[in-house]
This record gives structure tokens, C-alpha cells and sequence, in this order.
């Protein structure tokens, strides 16, 4: 295919497009917390991927059902043991990353399950949540929109911590992207003023 | 919810079928006869087929009632139906009863045209394999070259797996439901009690108690009361019967006391007289030997290497017969295999017999995965 037509789905998220941007066409790609599958049939639609998603909510695998998307209903927490080593192009975490228990954990399944990982997460290092957390509160942004004591959240990092723990799991880091909240490109001072950080990365063997 | 209701009125049909049977314990059968059930309509390009697989003690009577008996309710009618999920509007089901079963199909209680005497005994032990043959069978009679899918439930999915592997251009879709990739030692202890206490009944007779127009209702009756616990979980069973009393006290005595004894001894008496004792042998049989893996030195991911199917596969949370751990297996040798396939386990307390309920997440479930499949 190479007609590619862009569904309306990337008008609503635009990140969506930063990692389709990495994504060579017709890869086998593994979307691990897939949500509804949005993602992943953005990408079978763009780039005639073929693939799974990981979902452990029931309403998300329904969703995933109604978008024709392959899915696999299973905890990321008990790892990926359904899955061998090396057996996709590309492993996904997309905005997961901060609600997962076992941090180090999944991202060494990442490593050994796909031969890239991409893993986007929101910047807590991002201004607004500093100027919050200055002020005396936790901060509700527009990719962090919970309240400190209802939130999934349990993991959150800044774009520099996230690179220390790539450094520690032994994962070189490919290729970095980071958004506004305009979902524009930042370049300049990106723990600061980025939103929403994506990372493409391997193993370093 | 959307609109469901049951398909009605239906009425069983039968086919010859005249082509000797090559069965895999190395026995033939000359002929044959299926007895099915069909709901919806077959399409032009005759696509929008779906074969539904039954379980042990299931039969083709899967949707609707039959004109003289309201309560005749096949055994999926949750499931099968217009605006159900598996949608008659859509799709042309059909229901089949097993070779070797008692509901019509040729079985151990059919006459046997070269001894003009019941078969008993002497009905050869049929197998998964066999059953998808007879199947195929059925689908060419209907002049139908490939279903839409092909789903069961327990054993039925095993039926719907072996398909996907003997015929893989002729499913497009299996679903997978409850199901293992074969027994594990557990399972087949659970079978050999439940033989064991039929064929140890006085009134067995070796199988040929037609001649002798008795049953062997006792024996019968164990294997189903067995066989029942196993379906169940033991929280299903605590919520609905518990240490719950008929009469309130206790008698010091063996008679039926606790109200799960009353529930079991029911549920046996009924099975004892509406179930073949053969059938049931044989019928625990085909699950003991159902092993696609075996043939590959126990590789699933081999076995299913043929495979071209889509597959959705199905497990419940209190399913200890055929836990989802089993389902998982088969999802890993899927997926070792680079094929479509989507799995879901559904919470629920029913034990195996969850595959038969209307848990809404299940049914929606289902429901939105046909809805999905093009005809």
C-alpha cells in the first residue's frame, strides 16, 4: 500500500502520528496496554502493519473487537511470556508507561520480545507540572488529568530519568521525539518545556 | 441491549451419507446418517455459513423449540438467534449431532446394516478428526465450501481447532471457547471414573443392554454427577446450594440431605434417561485421545503451522477443567504462528459451564467479533 490515507482518528491524537512516523510499513508490531486499539488500527490503516495489542480492561478489549484489531487479553504486570524473544519489529508502550507496577521489568520484555521499543509517556518535568508542584499541589495537566488520589499514575519521570533507566536496562536510545502541549516539535530545553516524550530504542545486545 | 429473540420453531433434518468413513482407529464405516438443525438463511454466494461444534452431552439442537414440546429450548439458544450474537439475520447456522452420539445421528444405539442389530459395543471409537470429517461431510451435501466460522464450546472448540487444521481453506474464522489443547492426566481420571462407573453396572452388559431393554441407569447416573462437579467451580456451588439442608436438620443417615446431594442425584436421574451410556463412553473418549501437538513430538506451534484461520479464543476465570491457562497455550502456538487471533477471559464463577451463560462481557464480546466478520 502505498496510498496512505489518514483516518480522522489523528486529528484527535496527534501523537499517534510521531509514532507511525518510526514505524516501517508492514511491520509486526506488538501495542502493549493497546486501549480500544486505536493505535494500532491507525497504523494497519497508514502503514499496513500487522499485529496484536495487550489489554487487561474489558471495555478496551471490546473496543479493541469493534476496531477489527487482534487482541490479546492479558496483565502486563505477569510479563509476556505468551510472546518469544525477537518475535516482532516493534514493541509499543504508548502512554502506559507511568501506570505500570514493574517499570525495569517491562521494559526488558520490551528488549527481548521486539527488535525496537517505542515508549511515549507525558513529561513530568513538563513546566505546568513544575509550576503545580511549586505552588504547593500535585499537578492535573492535560496528559496527567488526575487527581493525585485517583490517578493510575504510579510511575512518573521526566525525560532525563527516562533516559538514566535506558542507561541501566543496557537499552540504546535511537531516537527521540518531543511534543508541546500543542503537539509541536521542542526542541529547545525539551525536560522543560515538552509535553509528551517518545523514545525509540534497542537493545545493546 | 439490542433486539434478541430465539429463532423460534425448528425442525431437525437427517442426511444419508454413503461415502465409507475411513476413521482414524483404522475402522470404517460403509455409511452413515447426520441428524442437524439449520437457522437463517444461506446467502447466495452461500458465504454467511457458521457450524456450531457441540460438547459432551451436547447435540444439533442448538437454537429454538421443537412444535410439540415448549420446553425444548436448544442448548445455545442464548447464544444463536435473530439479534443474538451469533445473528441469524446474518449468519446460516448449523447444528449437528456427532457420529456416535444418541440424538439421531448413527450411533452405538443405531442398527447395524451388516449384523441388523444395535451396534452397542461394537460402535468403532470415533475422534475429534473423525467428527470434523463427518462434518465436512454435511457442508458439501449443503454445497457449502467454507464457513464463516466454525465455533464450539469444551470439546466443541476442540472440534472448531481441528478443523482449522484438516481443512484450512475451508474456515475462515474458529472460535475457541473453553477449550484445551488436550487432556492432561486430571481430565482423563475424571473420564475413566465416570467409564468405569458405567461399565461396572450390572445392567450394562458389556454395552448390549438393548437386548436385554434395560439401561444402565446407575452407572449412567455417576458418571453424570461426576462429570457435573467438574463443571461447576467451587464458589458456584457454595453460592448456590452451600451446606444448605432439605429438611432443615440433619438426620444421621445417608439419604439425601444436603441440598448440592438433592441438585446432583437430579441432574444424574434426568441425564441416565435421556443419554446413551455407549455414547457417553465414546464421547469421553474422543477428549481423552484429542492431541493435534502429538503427531509434532507435543509442538503445538507445529501442529498448527497449517493453520490459516482467524481465531478467537475464549477462557473463564473459575473454568478448573479446562482452566485458561490451557487456553493460553493454544493462543502462544497461534501467535507463535503469525496468525489473527484476539483472546479474552472473561470473569466469571460458573466454572466450565460459564461457556453456556449469559454473561453479558462473553456475549458482547462475541457478538462484536461476528459482527465483524464479512460475509
Amino acid at each position: 500500500m502505498t496510498d496512505i490515507t489518514v483516518p480522522s482518528t489523528i486529528a484527535l491524537r496527534p501523537d499517534f502520528a510521531v509514532i507511525a512516523e518510526w514505524i516501517n510499513p508492514g511491520a509486526k508490531i506488538l501495542d502493549l496496554g493497546c486501549g480500544d486499539g486505536s493505535l494500532l488500527r491507525y497504523l494497519r490503516d497508514t502503514r499496513d502493519v500487522f499485529g496484536y495489542g495487550v489489554e487487561i480492561d474489558d471495555d478496551n478489549l471490546l473496543g479493541c473487537f469493534r476496531n477489527g484489531i487482534n487482541v490479546i487479553h492479558n496483565d502486563l504486570e505477569a510479563g509476556l511470556s505468551s510472546f518469544a524473544s525477537d518475535s516482532f519489529d516493534y514493541v509499543i508502550l504508548s502512554q502506559t508507561l507511568q501506570a505500570v507496577r514493574h517499570t525495569e521489568g517491562i521494559i526488558q520484555e520490551i528488549l527481548r520480545v521486539g527488535k525496537e521499543g517505542i515508549i511515549s509517556f507525558p513529561n513530568f518535568g513538563y513546566w505546568k507540572n513544575r509550576m503545580q508542584v511549586i505552588s504547593g499541589h500535585m499537578p492535573v495537566s492535560e496528559t496527567l488529568p488526575y487527581n493525585w488520589y485517583d490517578t493510575p499514575n504510579i510511575h512518573l519521570c521526566t525525560l532525563d530519568d527516562f533516559e538514566a533507566l535506558c542507561q541501566q536496562c543496557n537499552a540504546r536510545i535511537l531516537e527521540r521525539s518531543v511534543m508541546s502541549n500543542h503537539y509541536r516539535p521542542v526542541n529547545f530545553l525539551p525536560n522543560l518545556r515538552g509535553m509528551l516524550a517518545f523514545y525509540r530504542f534497542e537493545s545493546r545486545g | 441491549m439490542q433486539d434478541s429473540k430465539s429463532v423460534g420453531v425448528v425442525i431437525p433434518q437427517f442426511v444419508q451419507i454413503d461415502k465409507p468413513l475411513q476413521l482414524k482407529s483404522g475402522l470404517s464405516l460403509d455409511s452413515y446418517h447426520l441428524v442437524y438443525e439449520t437457522y437463517g438463511q444461506l446467502n447466495a454466494a452461500r458465504s454467511n455459513a457458521v457450524l456450531i461444534c457441540h460438547a459432551l452431552s451436547g447435540n444439533h439442537h442448538v437454537a429454538g423449540v421443537y412444535a410439540e414440546n415448549e420446553k425444548s429450548i436448544g442448548w445455545w439458544d442464548n447464544m444463536v438467534g435473530p439479534g443474538r450474537p451469533i445473528d441469524t439475520n446474518r449468519f446460516f447456522v448449523i447444528g449437528v449431532n456427532n457420529l456416535g452420539g444418541c440424538h439421531g445421528s448413527t450411533g452405538p444405539a443405531s442398527i447395524d446394516p451388516r449384523t441388523g442389530k444395535h451396534y452397542g459395543a461394537g460402535f468403532p471409537v470415533v475422534t475429534v478428526e473423525d467428527w470434523v470429517e463427518t462434518q465436512a461431510q454435511l457442508a458439501e451435501h449443503l454445497r457449502i465450501e467454507q464457513f464463516s466460522a466454525v465455533v464450539g464450546g469444551s470439546l466443541g472448540g476442540m472440534q472448531a481447532m481441528q478443523w482449522t487444521l484438516d481443512n484450512p481453506e475451508k474456515v475462515r474464522h474458529a472460535l475457541v471457547i473453553a477449550a484445551a489443547p488436550k487432556l492432561t492426566a486430571q481430565n482423563i481420571a475424571f473420564n475413566d471414573v465416570a467409564r468405569q462407573a458405567i461399565m461396572t453396572d450390572q445392567e450394562f452388559y458389556g454395552g448390549n443392554f438393548y437386548a436385554y431393554d434395560t439401561l444402565p441407569r446407575r452407572g449412567l447416573r455417576l458418571a453424570r454427577m461426576l462429570g457435573h462437579i467438574t463443571y461447576l467451580s467451587d464458589d458456584s456451588m457454595a453460592a448456590k446450594f452451600g451446606r444448605s439442608l432439605r429438611n432443615g436438620e440433619l438426620s444421621f443417615g445417608f439419604d439425601v440431605e444436603f441440598e448440592i446431594e438433592s441438585y446432583l442425584r437430579y441432574q444424574g436421574d434426568k441425564f441416565a434417561d435421556l443419554f446413551d451410556a455407549n455414547s457417553y463412553l465414546l464421547m469421553t473418549k474422543a477428549l481423552d485421545y484429542f492431541d493435534p501437538a502429538a503427531a509434532y513430538n507435543g509442538d503445538l506451534s507445529a501442529a498448527f503451522r497449517v493453520a490459516k484461520a482467524n481465531f478467537l479464543v475464549i477462557s473463564f476465570t473459575s473454568d478448573w477443567r479446562f482452566s485458561p491457562e490451557r487456553s493460553r497455550e493454544i493462543v502462544k502456538a497461534l501467535l507463535n504462528n503469525e496468525l489473527n487471533v484476539s483472546y479474552a477471559e472473561i470473569t466469571s464463577s460458573y466454572g466450565h459451564d460459564s461457556f453456556l451463560m449469559t454473561t453479558p462481557c462473553y456475549h458482547q464480546l462475541v457478538r462484536a467479533y461476528m459482527d465483524n466478520i464479512s460475509i
